[in-house]
């Protein structure tokens, strides 16, 4: 997966928890099934809950990338 | 919706406070959760629409100044954004709204409407936890 690939790209840096979390979701429900959705993240408890989230909705994490001083996470919206 | 109700009583009106509640409803929304949300005393006070966003200070052992240093979104917003991602009911109830002489049309529009304490339980199907 390339960045060449992704439909929608938020970046939620210096956003405290729950916000990354609730701006993916947002993005999810605004986006079509096949939308690659990139989400920059600081927060720590993004790494926890951005993949449960993922999970128990039953879409695609893709990718996690640490960065510096934050996390790439990529989701595919596939229902 | 999935699995048990979060259902929490809010007392307090103080800015942390509210904020960590906030904070479990959207987690409890965003995982599929329904929640039933009581306001009462001065948490009820703290939705009035005229003042929500005013400085409704932190709790007595809280240091104030470690909150407003922290650049989160208002904890109305973060409700408002539960709201719209899942199942949460908020209700207002009708004895603090009697004692603070208030109306439903007094309050800011996150709070679904007035209730008495029998008709929030009729929605309760575990554990209430109160803030």
């Amino acid at each position: 997966m390339t960045t060449a690939n992704v439909t929608r790209s938020i970046d939620a840096r210096g956003m405290p928890c729950p916000g990354p979390l609730m701006s993916l979701i947002g993005a999810i429900r605004e986006g079509q099934v096949g939308d690659v959705i990139e989400v920059l993240s600081s927060d720590q408890g993004s790494r926890t809950d951005i993949p449960a989230w993922v999970n128990k909705a039953g879409h695609e994490l893709v990718e996690v990338a640490e960065e510096e001083g934050f996390a790439r996470f990529i989701i595919k919206k596939v229902r | 919706m999935d699995g048990q109700t979060l259902s929490l009583v809010l007392f307090s009106g103080t800015d942390d406070r509210l904020n960590a509640a906030s904070v479990l409803t959207a987690g409890a929304a965003a995982m599929g959760r329904k929640v039933n949300i009581f306001l009462q005393y001065w948490a009820l006070d703290a939705f009035r629409a005229d003042r929500i966003r005013n400085d409704h200070g932190v709790a007595p052992e809280g240091d104030a100044e470690v909150v407003r240093r922290h650049r989160g979104q208002h904890w109305s917003e973060i409700f408002r954004q539960a709201k719209e991602i899942g199942e949460v009911g908020i209700h207002a109830c009708s004895l603090s709204m009697e004692m603070l002489e208030l109306k439903v049309e007094d309050l800011d529009p996150l709070v679904d409407d007035q209730e008495g304490v029998a008709s929030f339980f009729m929605e309760v199907d575990g554990p209430v936890s109160f803030i």
